[in-house]
């Protein structure tokens, strides 16, 4: 186990080293000049020349490479442009929503979608089956900022019963925290719940074509109790896969999420940089989401041994 | 007593630390992203910055110049030397006393960036200290805007730093924010992209003059500041005022001013003077390198589809003749009569005269800038009707910032045209306006217009003092750069402000004032 | 040229076999009901597509300020660009320029069609050519894989959007910009089938005769991934039409004046509550495509790939 552990953490970073070369090289190759956009609207040409050596931009890409690869290997991510913050603070200014809002979605989207996947499994091909499947083809197919408004539109504004907008931190209070993040989950959990419902469904399927179910029946076991404990468990796994795999999606959705209900999370934070050409922030939080996904996949791999006994490393 | 009892109860009960009345929420009109205020001309920062930091002088609601951390000053016979000195108990967020050394090192800094800040110091010899609260400006010649270079409204304003703060390299951001202003700045609380927050000084001494402008008694009634800055979608920010989960919104989106007018809890304001839309042509590159070629767009711009189209709630705009901001000392209707009296046929035959040869104008379009991003649009379908080729280009508001700074032909990455909107102190006089500088290449702003005589007539207007002639000049100023077509002015609006009725005391002249500011 | 012999007659014969079994699986694709519901569906969208220049719509960038945000149904008044006005009826609506919607809506099918189905052909394409190098070049696998997996670090969104806001949104910059993230998976699947299908008898005698390696990839390998790359291109396709609309939505997509339905829809984002028909119309729009494409897949898969049907 502590192998396996020691042989995935040194290849991811290769993969990291990747990510790193990967978006260097995709901002500096492309046009925009975060000097110019510095320097204000009434700036003349001569201003931004100095800005952007001030910013180390004049210097050869080689080098400015270099220096950034030598900042980031001393676990300095380097200086917001536009901010005037180290990128690391600004992360970490923002992780709060982010996260808070990512752990909310992903709860409600397994409380919802095991028991309805499991359930259409069990009830193969009736009418609850067929409205599931229905369901989960059209969460895919919604797009999210759509949902964002007709739910803020009927709940908010129609109904008054949540807010419409922002963030309250944790520390100042577990209820108005919780009502600010209650609908932008739910609006980012059904494509989630779509995933989910589909990969519980089908591994349900197959586990209740295994003989060990039939064993079970065969003994006599209550209907609920096979479902749960034999047919369910065995499919841990694929979810806890599908999970892993989703983050990419869940980080996507948290962009829009978040610009549609004003949260200051770090998908704003991405969106904000990108229009203001500020290259480290950028990089910096490709970097770090990319860093996330690799660690939440390697929490999934050490999580079969867990959820799969049969499974060893 | 009674309210401090239901003070205490009220902080007990919402579990914050200010009584909800005492919080002004406010949804500003960007982003806050840098806190120099001399170190770029956004407008966010000038707005940061007159929340922390006082100036020596300010302009009030008719645009007259008046004392604000001056107490009186005097000028000598020959106009070469002037004497200020500061009122009393002007103190930084420090606890220190604001010195004449503060003063004349934060001027020197702003010297270097502000566009009449550099204007003024061609002018200036030498500054002196002779006491702790009075300084010396020696000129080597008269100049005609000392004191309107001083009292400037608008970015970059010659705020007052603390002088260790102020000898900051005027191209290298400041770091500490500290000033003499109404308000503290909350360092700790300031989140980029979230929030920003300002806290009343309580050792702020205001003067007794009633508050006018950027002038007179700066008095606070709230407790704190809070400007929202992650509230960013228009239906959004409106949502949540009707809701009452924020207090005012600076700039809200035009087609959601009827129905906010329409909610008897919330009430929008507007203000004067005016915003001015501006259409910028390149006059290094072809075709607008051709004057003839400038003024067949001009003539084709009239001004009332760009403001139907940009604005549409009628009581929000009205066209203007005068290319300084309608309605202020300067305003005139001379020379416009290519562009008012104007009509698409004259445009056709002055471009067929003109010589023009199909080369298609690189029109740039902002996306993300609600305030301008529709006029480009009709700028095009203008020029193809008077038989412009058009190539509009779609980019972000930071693109087109980017990109309007290079002198490169438009098929290498330069450009033809683009729109933007000025605040009335940024363009009501031949100095401050911008694209009335027209030293060709040397000149500060985009665009790069050559013209020797509005040069000369815009130094004979720096060193002019007689009021009168100063607007004579202005009108001849004027007259010429239609005549050049400089730049296209394409009308007036106002960006009203929009807060729930319990907040009163509102006023704003050029950027928002949060002082003098109740919330019942 | 080679003298034909008699393995090789072998061979094709099996080759040929392949194909007939091809056949009965695209007769069981055309009965299946998904697939005739969905193809149903986008037949009619990529009709409305074509024809939209006679469906009674105007010019969809031309605008006029005088009929701004009107409500469905509703006549106004539009100023072509020779000057000539016409009296339209707004079966959309307007938006707050005053351009007609339903113009917009029906042009904007194109534009997402076009976005879907060359992202899926971009990604596909790209995809099998390094999938194909990686499985059958031993030392270059690797390499490939590692960068893959890099690319694969990284959220899909994330790059479409970086990549669309750094180079200025056209078509072209989006179609990349939206394929270059679903090339990593495009490449795993080709990879893994093609080692799977290397060990097939067919192939092993086509390497043992000698023939050239791009004969076997492309004339071997290949037309045995179609069926399951079909499957993941309809998906492709289905979430590139949803990601073009967020890039739009998000401002960083196509040029504003393009009539897509993300840009309808970002343009209505600002008046949501008044006029919802902004969002409304262009929302359903999407949505039916996107739920055809996908239902296409689902149908795809469960008569072309049983074993993944079985999967998920």
């Amino acid at each position: 186990m502590v192998a396996f552990l020691a042989r995935r953490l040194l290849a991811t970073i290769p993969v990291l080293l990747i990510v790193a070369v990967l978006v260097f090289l995709m901002l500096r190759l492309t046009p925009g000049d975060p000097a110019a956009i510095l320097a204000g609207d009434a700036a003349n040409t001569e201003q931004i020349a100095r800005i952007r050596a001030s910013l180390g931009l004049d210097q050869p890409i080689v080098v400015q490479f270099g220096i950034w690869i030598g900042n980031m290997l001393s676990g300095d991510l380097g200086e917001s442009f536009y901010y005037k913050t180290k990128v690391a603070t600004l992360i970490g200014q923002r992780l709060e929503p982010t996260l808070a809002l990512a752990t909310l979605t992903i709860t409600i989207a397994i409380l919802v979608a095991v028991p309805l996947g499991a359930i259409a499994a069990w009830r193969f091909g009736g009418w609850f089956d067929r409205s599931l499947m229905g369901f989960s083809v059209l969460g895919f197919s919604v797009p999210v900022f759509v949902l964002a408004y007709l739910l803020i539109w009927f709940v908010s504004l129609k109904l008054g019963l949540l807010p419409v907008q922002g963030y309250q931190r944790l520390a100042d209070g577990f209820w108005p925290f919780l009502r600010h993040l209650i609908l932008p989950a739910i609006t980012l959990s059904v494509i989630y719940i779509a995933l989910i419902a589909r990969i519980t469904r089908a591994s349900v399927l197959e586990a209740l074509g295994e003989d060990y179910i039939r064993t079970a029946r065969a003994k006599g076991l209550p209907e609920a109790r096979v479902l749960v404990r034999h047919a369910l468990a065995n499919a841990a796994v694929p979810i806890a896969t599908v999970i892993g795999i989703g983050i990419g999606l869940l980080i996507g959705g948290v962009v829009v999420t978040e610009s549609v209900y004003a949260i200051p999370g770090l998908g704003r934070l991405t969106v904000d940089a990108v229009l203001a050409r500020d290259f480290p922030t950028i990089q910096g939080v490709i970097l770090f989401f990319s860093v996330v996904y690799v660690l939440i996949n390697l929490l999934v791999d050490m999580s079969y041994v867990f959820l799969d006994p049969r499974i060893r490393y | 007593m009674n309210r401090k009892i239901l003070a205490v109860v009220m902080l007990a009960a919402a579990g914050t630390v200010f009584a909800q009345d005492k919080v002004l929420r406010v949804v500003p009109h960007s982003n806050l992203a840098i806190l120099d205020p001399i170190w770029t001309t956004a407008y966010m920062s000038r707005n940061h910055g007159y929340m922390i930091y006082d100036t020596l002088f300010g302009s009030d609601e008719k645009n007259q110049v008046k004392p604000q951390m001056v107490e009186e000053w005097s000028v000598s016979p020959d106009k070469r030397l002037w004497t200020f000195k500061l009122r009393k108990g002007l103190e930084f967020h420090d606890g220190k006393p604001v010195t004449s050394e503060d003063v004349i090192a934060s001027l020197a800094r702003w010297g270097k960036r502000d566009a009449m800040g550099v204007a003024l110091f061609t002018f200036v010899d030498r500054m002196d200290t002779p006491a702790a609260d009075t300084f010396r400006i020696f000129l080597r010649e008269t100049c005609g805007f000392v004191l309107e270079a001083l009292g400037k409204p608008s970015s970059n304003v010659p705020f007052i730093m603390p002088k260790r703060i102020a000898d900051t390299d005027a191209f290298k951001q400041i770091e500490e924010h500290i000033g003499s202003g109404p308000y503290l700045f909350k360092r700790d609380d300031f989140k980029p992209g979230d929030k920003a927050v300002y806290l009343r000084n309580p050792k702020y001494v205001p003067r007794n003059e009633p508050p006018s402008g950027s002038t007179g008694g700066k008095h606070v009634y709230v407790e704190r500041v809070e400007w929202n800055l992650a509230l960013r979608d228009a239906q959004a920010q409106v949502n949540a005022l009707v809701k009452g989960e924020v207090d005012i919104i600076e700039q809200p989106s035009f087609p959601l001013i009827p129905g906010l007018k329409a909610d008897p809890n919330i009430v929008v304001y507007t203000y004067s003077p005016p915003l001015q839309y501006m259409a910028r042509f390149n006059h290094l590159h072809k075709p607008f390198d051709n004057p003839k070629v400038r003024q067949a767009a001009m003539a084709a711009f009239s001004q009332l589809p760009f403001l139907q189209a940009q604005v549409g709630v009628k009581e929000l705009y009205k066209t203007c003749p005068s290319m300084f901001t309608c309605g202020t000392p300067y305003a005139s209707s001379v020379g416009s009569d290519i562009q008012s009296k104007s009509n698409m046929k004259k445009a056709q035959a002055l471009l067929k005269a003109s010589g023009y040869d199909g080369t298609p104008v690189v029109l740039m379009k902002p996306t993300d800038l609600t305030a301008i991003d529709k006029l480009p649009d009709v700028a095009a379908q203008l020029m193809r009707q008077a038989g412009f080729k058009v190539d509009l280009q779609a980019m972000d508001w930071q693109t087109l910032v980017g990109r309007r700074a290079k002198k490169d032909p438009p098929d290498k990455g330069g450009w033809n045209m683009f729109l933007t909107a000025w605040q009335g102190p940024d363009i009501w006089n031949p100095i401050a306006n911008a694209a009335l500088d027209t030293r060709g290449e040397q000149s500060g702003w985009f665009g790069w217009g050559k013209d020797d005589k509005i040069v000369e007539l815009r130094n004979q207007f720096m060193r002019e003092t007689d009021e009168t002639k100063k607007k004579k000049l202005a009108e001849a100023i004027q007259a010429r750069a239609f005549e050049v077509a400089t730049h296209v002015p394409l009308g007036e609006f106002d960006a009203p402000l929009a807060a729930r009725k319990n907040v009163t005391g509102l006023f704003r002249q050029t950027g928002n004032f949060y002082w003098n500011l109740k919330k019942n | 040229m080679q003298t034909p012999d008699p393995q090789q007659f072998q061979a094709l014969s099996i080759e040929a076999s392949a194909v007939r079994r091809q056949q009965g699986v695209w007769q069981r694709v055309r009965r299946n009901w998904s697939v005739r519901i969905a193809g149903a569906m986008l037949s009619v969208l990529v009709a409305v597509a074509l024809a939209a220049p006679w469906l009674g719509t105007v010019d969809p960038t031309l605008f006029d300020p005088g009929s701004r945000d009107l409500y469905p149904g509703k006549t106004g008044e539009i100023t072509t660009l020779n000057g000539e006005i016409i009296t339209h009826t707004f079966r959309m609506g307007s938006d707050s320029l005053g351009r007609d919607i339903y113009s917009r809506v029906l042009f904007g099918t194109r534009v997402s069609l076009m976005v879907g189905v060359l992202c899926a052909l971009l990604a596909l394409a790209l995809g099998i050519v390094c999938g194909l190098a990686s499985g059958y070049l031993r030392w270059l696998d690797g390499i490939l894989m590692r960068f893959m997996d890099g690319l694969m670090a990284i959220p899909a969104i994330l790059i479409a959007i970086a990549l669309v806001a750094m180079w200025r949104g056209s078509l072209a910059t989006v179609i990349v910009a939206i394929a270059i993230p679903e090339i990593p998976r495009v490449t795993r699947l080709v990879r893994s089938l093609v080692l799977s299908i290397r060990e097939e008898p067919y192939v092993e005698a086509a390497i043992s005769l000698g023939t050239p390696t791009w004969k076997i990839l492309f004339g071997h390998i290949l037309p045995n991934c179609i069926a399951p790359l079909m499957v993941q291109g309809t998906f492709i396709c289905a979430f590139s039409i949803l990601v073009e609309a967020i890039l739009s939505f998000l401002g960083v997509g196509l040029p504003p004046d393009i009539p897509t339905w993300g840009n309808v829809m970002a343009e209505g984002r600002q008046q949501f509550n008044d006029y919802p028909h902004n969002i409304f119309f262009p929302g359903v729009f999407l949505a039916v495509t996107v739920l055809s494409v996908n239902i296409l897949g689902d149908g795809l898969r469960d008569t072309l790939d049983p074993k993944m049907a079985k999967r998920v």
